[in-house]
């Protein structure tokens, strides 16, 4: 059994920040390269030693289960030593920045370290102060690479290509990094993007963006291929960008009403934790659209192509 | 050391020099003479005829002699926060800088809004600092925007103005009670025209750019607002306003109008607003994080354009020193605010390298123009005044590394900028208080 991948593929960084910056080469490359361990992981042996030897540092200042599990599981069938550091037991709580954070977790000599900051910029500010590679695993409102890598895999696979279809984000693109990511990535590879959403939960500027912009979910769905979800933050929810959960899910919910007026063969993605009965509803969910659970499946695959990829920089590779 | 001083206490011939007196719209080559902390000519040829005896000669071929600097917004953290800033370290930072006269903001600890408080500040400078410095009372007390100051009694005290700093009036009726009661006094209100709702959890200007960023944005509508409210409120009272920080195209449209109406209304602009915008804020440089602010491209173009016809009268530092615990932290979480008394001069000769603005324009709107809206004696090489004046030499090429300013916060926006123009004496009552050699 030849478990070794085959794609030679090496980033062209030491770093994932985000989508931003990577060419088309790069994310065809990461996304082929991804494919092989899609193949690993339904395999009875799961594990590589790619990986042996290194440390990888999850480093969560904001709580994550999937993203979290994701990279560790990723970690370890690669043969790294995986440690999880959370916010709720780290130092930060007693005021040490996150400068500080790096430089310490820096002099212990991990390999690569997954960060997760609520703050827009902070993976980029982390990265800056340690020697080892770093991953984005979600910025405040700016980035979220892999969960966008992993988007593109799930499509890709289910619908043989990307460009050309047309892919409709719908919710919080404001607040949202998955959006902004995804945006980005699915551009570049060709994709037509559309987002929908209240006008108070759309960025100024998004048509710079490249995409086009509505707040009716019927002409936003209309010929869609893929309706993406995002998750709303219990904290915008009532009051200050829309009036009530329930007028939100009145007009931006996905039923099967809604989702009819997306292509008949349409899928539906959410990078999940879902707001089930709010941004979707559990009939489209766990419907036979619905690509959720490859998502799931896809992340680990994903992560494992970026922890591999960024290895062949580590010294000694 | 005795000598030093006696030759500090000298008469000082600034000799062959440019001269620049904005405040009379002079550009002639010549010589300045100074003695007894005044000056006593400017004019060619005083050389020639004969200085009096022990004159400290000093050739400034290829060099510009102009008004010291009035600097209108700084922010000092005496009293209370030390170890931001000093009246000492800001004059140092200010003398290197060509920067004769600091206005300081009333946002220290406590908050000057009390006679007392600046007598304090006016000691201690005295005491510790080597160039003016004029404190602003606070409008309200506290800077709470809910009860006005003793702004008789400040003023009597020498609070130069009246302002919140950076902090908006939001209530109406008070702006509209100070006006009207601060004109009794002919005391001027300086206003940070930012509306606090509309800025929210704004960080940088509202577009594309803040989107790509994932930081929340700030409408221009904040300040054209806040600003429109002031002008309206200036004609019901009649009082005499500035607006301390403008940033935006649609802010001048503003300005245009309440100025055509006749209104005592001026206004200052960032040298930061008018050299740099929101695109420089490139991978999160919180250096550059400013409130209000940077906006785009354009706005700063037409904020430069509106140096020229006096629209915009004055240009200000808006130092506002930071240390690395406020400011090494991710953008949304950093402190605004930025250094720039001792690099104003300098960022402000680009405009003049580049065309924008002629030399003349800049030191206007940085000496005469303040002087005037502040009723400060300096700002003019008339014969007479006191003898602020700095010399530079426009074209000296030169980086800056930020572990060379006085300032104690290294906070600037132009962090090994390649600059061109340099201050190399600062006069401050007919004393030397610094020269670059």
């Amino acid at each position: 059994m030849n478990i070794a991948p085959k794609s030679s593929f090496v980033l062209s960084q030491r770093h994932l920040l985000g989508i931003e910056g990577l060419s088309r080469e790069d994310i065809i490359g990461l996304l082929d390269l991804s494919g092989e361990f899609v193949d690993l992981n339904r395999q009875i042996e799961k594990k590589t030693a790619t990986l042996r030897g290194r440390t990888l540092v999850n480093l969560f200042f904001e709580v994550s289960t999937r993203t979290q599990a994701s990279f560790e599981l990723a970690g370890k069938r690669l043969g790294a030593d995986v440690m999880n550091m959370s916010v709720s037991t780290s130092s930060m709580r007693k005021g040490e920045t996150l400068i500080d954070t790096a430089i310490t977790l820096n002099a212990m000599r991990p390999d690569i370290i997954v960060v997760r900051h609520h703050a827009s910029g902070a993976v980029e500010l982390l990265a800056r102060k340690v020697d080892c590679s770093v991953i984005n695993a979600g910025d405040g409102s700016h980035e979220h690479p892999t969960q966008a890598l992993l988007d593109a895999l799930t499509i890709r696979r289910r619908k043989g290509h990307i460009e050309g279809l047309t892919v409709a984000i719908c919710g919080d693109i404001l607040h949202s990094r998955v959006a902004r990511s995804n945006i980005i990535l699915l551009n570049t590879l060709g994709a037509r993007v559309r987002v929908v959403a209240p006008s108070t939960l759309l960025p100024a500027g998004i048509e710079r963006f490249g995409v086009e912009a509505t707040r009716d979910m019927r002409e936003g769905l209309a010929g869609a291929d893929i309706v993406m979800m995002l998750r709303l933050q219990k904290e915008r929810m009532s009051g200050s960008f829309i009036p009530s959960m329930g007028e939100f899910s009145h007009y931006f919910g996905l039923d099967e009403k809604k989702l009819s007026y997306a292509k008949p063969d349409a899928l539906v993605m959410h990078p999940g934790p879902m707001n089930r009965g709010i941004e979707i509803d559990t009939a489209v969910a766990d419907g036979a659209q619905s690509l959720i659970r490859d998502q799931v499946e896809m992340g680990v695959a994903v992560r494992m192509a970026v922890l591999e990829a960024l290895s062949r920089h580590l010294p000694n590779a | 050391m005795m000598m030093l001083v006696d030759r500090r206490l000298a008469p000082i011939l600034l000799a062959n020099a440019r001269i620049i007196d904005p405040s009379r719209d002079l550009d002639i080559p010549g010589d300045v003479l100074i003695a007894d902390g005044v000056i006593r000519e400017a004019r060619r040829g005083i050389g020639a005829a004969g200085v009096p005896e022990g004159t400290e000669v000093v050739d400034c071929r290829g060099h510009v002699v102009a008004p010291g600097l009035i600097d209108m917004r700084a922010f000092i953290g005496e009293p209370g926060a030390g170890h931001r800033e000093t009246l000492a370290t800001a004059s140092q930072a200010a003398a290197a800088g060509g920067v004769t006269t600091i206005v300081c903001q009333p946002d220290t600890t406590p908050v000057i809004d009390d006679p007392a408080i600046v007598d304090f500040v006016l000691r201690r400078a005295r005491d510790t600092a080597i160039v003016h410095v004029h404190p602003m009372a606070a409008l309200t007390k506290g800077m709470k925007g809910a009860e006005m100051t003793e702004i008789g009694l400040l003023k009597a005290a020498g609070a130069l103005a009246f302002t919140d700093g950076d902090k908006s009036v939001t209530n109406a009726q008070v702006m509209r009670r100070a006006l009207t009661y601060a004109n009794d006094f002919d005391a001027l209100i300086v206003h940070h025209t930012e509306d606090p709702d509309l800025v929210g959890e704004g960080v940088m200007n509202e577009g594309e750019y803040a989107a790509r960023l994932g930081l929340m944005g700030v409408p221009r509508a904040a300040e054209t607002i806040m600003l429109e409210r002031d002008v309206r409120l200036v004609e019901l009272t009649g009082g005499r306003y500035h607006a301390a920080s403008l940033t935006c195209g649609e802010s001048l449209d503003v300005l245009r109008r309440a100025k055509n109406e006749g209104l005592s209304i001026t206004a200052s602009a960032s040298i930061n607003h008018l050299t740099l915008n929101e695109n420089d804020i490139g991978p999160y440089r919180t250096f550059l994080k400013l409130a209000p602010p940077l906006r785009a491209e354009n706005d700063r173009a037409m904020l430069v354009g509106a140096i020229g016809p006096g629209l915009i009268d004055v240009i200000m530092s808006d130092h506002n020193p930071q240390d690395v615990e406020t400011k090494r932290l991710p953008f949304a979480e950093a402190a605004p605010g930025a250094i720039g008394i001792e690099t104003m001069l300098t960022a402000g000769l680009r405009l003049v390298h580049s065309g924008d603005l002629s030399l003349i324009t800049l030191l206007k709107a940085m000496s005469s123009r303040p002087a005037d809206i502040l009723g400060l004696p300096g700002g003019t090489l008339r014969t007479g005044s006191p003898a602020d004046v700095i010399v530079f030499d426009p074209d000296l090429p030169w980086v800056l590394d930020p572990t060379e300013l006085k300032s104690k916060c290294k906070n600037t926006p132009f962090d090994e900028a390649k600059l061109q123009g340099r201050v190399v004496r600062t006069v401050v009552a007919g004393r030397t208080v610094y020269e670059y050699v």
